[in-house]
């Protein structure tokens, strides 16, 4: 296994003992960990089953022993992973394009232990940080950040009032939304739930910027499929493409600020648009006339009604709506008869 | 700033309403700027209403056109050095119940009760 994703779902993954990790005692192993997943590009690593290596199940002490004695624990704790988290944060902050020289209101997702949430107090905005697991959080306490912390799960949506926030970043946060844990989530629907949210959450003009690990350009397709969905303009800005450790990716969303096609200008409609809409209006009324007439009224066409392509073609849209990878393309030759040729 | 998001919870979901709280004042640095910024956003009855019923009574009823400086230490008073530390928050439309422990709200919601 070679992604975190696909161990267990995050707040039992980020349990007290991974969380306990980023406390003082325990911190140089997580993070000699997440340094593999980080560094390595995340999802072609492979490292991070050095999280089975027994050395990991000692106390931090022997790490830390070989190192010199003058380095404080706070020393070790400021390893390249958190320098990663730290390069990310900024590179966050830069894609959100706050006013310079101005405080503002931000939603940190998967605030996690408060790694992006010291950044965003170093350059003095105010921040909420909502996380799924209560370990991490009671980390982020003991730590004590300045924002204030929630405990959510964000594929259930947000409770925040329209308008609220200037801008959201989050870290390697939204490749955990991709995964069904129980039979009652879907992926899709949890990801339109809260991008939803969120966009109502956030001001106009704002944006948002997720750094994340997807999996395959399948999900990269969808998560952004159901962002422009839910209203969120802009896209993919991709770090260093070329490089497989550096790569990162985030993705740019926009609430408003994207030149809108213009309403129609003057008064009236000219004439010949008049015109047109009325005849839509006239075909609409037969449109309805005939269909009324064959059949009883408004009455779905029963599965036994549908022939068999019909039906496959339903199965498939079906499948695609609900976000299942891998289902075949169509096309003439979908669902025909295969008859015996002699 | 927060709203119930149970499944058809749309009238009276807003303000949550505090019980059995505790609360710790935390000094935080002041940002006046921030706070004129953060004006527009507020609901100030409702803000008042909370403020009142969490024992602080230095807000005004109607919120001042031209804010002094004292009127904002207030403000700020009020929005970012109250604490509630353990409590619960109550939805007013549909009863809902969310426990605050450490200062942390915990906002999950049962499978039921997500909003499509």
């Amino acid at each position: 296994m070679s992604r975190p994703e696909e161990l267990a779902p995050p707040e039992i993954f980020y349990g007290d003992t991974e969380a306990r990790k980023y406390t003082g005692k325990w911190v140089s192993i997580w993070f000699f960990c997440i340094m593999a997943f980080e560094v390595h590009g995340g999802p072609q690593s492979q490292q991070l089953s050095a999280l089975s290596y027994p050395s990991c199940l000692l106390p931090a002490t022997s790490p830390i022993s070989h190192l010199s004695p003058s380095r404080a624990p706070a020393d070790i704790r400021s390893t390249r992973v958190q320098n990663i988290q730290a390069q990310m944060t900024d590179r966050a902050l830069e894609l959100l394009q706050l006013p310079p020289g101005e405080s503002a209101f931000l939603l940190d997702i998967g605030c996690g232990s408060g790694l992006s949430g010291e950044i965003l107090d170093e350059d003095g905005h105010v921040w909420v940080g909502v996380d799924i697991s209560p370990s991490m959080l009671e980390v982020a306490l003991e730590r004590e950040v300045e924002g204030d912390l929630m405990l959510h799960d964000i594929g259930q949506g947000f409770g925040f009032r329209p308008g609220t926030f200037d801008g959201c970043i989050s870290i390697s946060v939204l490749q955990w939304l991709m995964n069904a844990d129980t039979s009652t989530n879907s992926p899709p629907q949890r990801l339109t739930r809260f991008f939803t949210t969120l966009h109502s959450a956030l001001k106009n003009p704002s944006r948002a910027v997720f750094q994340f690990y997807p999996n395959s350009d399948d999900q990269v397709q969808l998560i952004t499929q159901c962002a422009q969905r839910a209203g969120f303009g802009g896209g993919l800005v991709v770090d260093y493409p070329n490089s497989r450790k550096a790569r990162k990716m985030y993705l740019c969303l926009m609430v408003g600020q994207q030149e809108v096609p213009k309403g129609l200008d003057g008064e009236e409609m000219t004439s010949s648009d008049k015109a047109k809409k009325r005849e839509q209006i006239q075909n609409e009324r037969r449109r309805r006339r005939d269909s009324g007439r064959d059949g009883k009224k408004g009455k779905k066409k029963s599965s036994k009604d549908l022939t068999g392509k019909e039906w496959v073609l339903k199965k498939k849209d079906l499948y695609r709506t609900r976000g299942k990878e891998g289902v075949p393309l169509d096309s003439k030759y979908t669902a025909r008869k295969r008859r015996v040729k002699f | 700033m927060l709203a119930c998001h149970v499944r058809n919870c749309t009238k009276d979901n807003f303000p949550l309403a505090f019980a059995d709280v505790e609360l710790v004042v935390k000094p935080a640095e002041e940002n006046l700027d921030f706070l004129r910024r953060f004006l527009p956003k507020l609901d100030w009855r409702a803000l008042v209403d909370t403020a009142r019923s969490l024992g602080d009574t230095a807000l005004p009823d109607d919120m001042p056109a031209t804010w002094t400086d004292e009127q904002l230490q207030a403000l700020h008073h009020v929005l970012l050095e109250i604490h509630v530390e353990e409590g619960k928050m109550i939805c007013r439309g549909c009863g809902h119940v969310y426990p605050i422990q450490n200062g942390i709200p915990n906002m999950l919601l049962a499978e039921h009760e997500i909003s499509r």
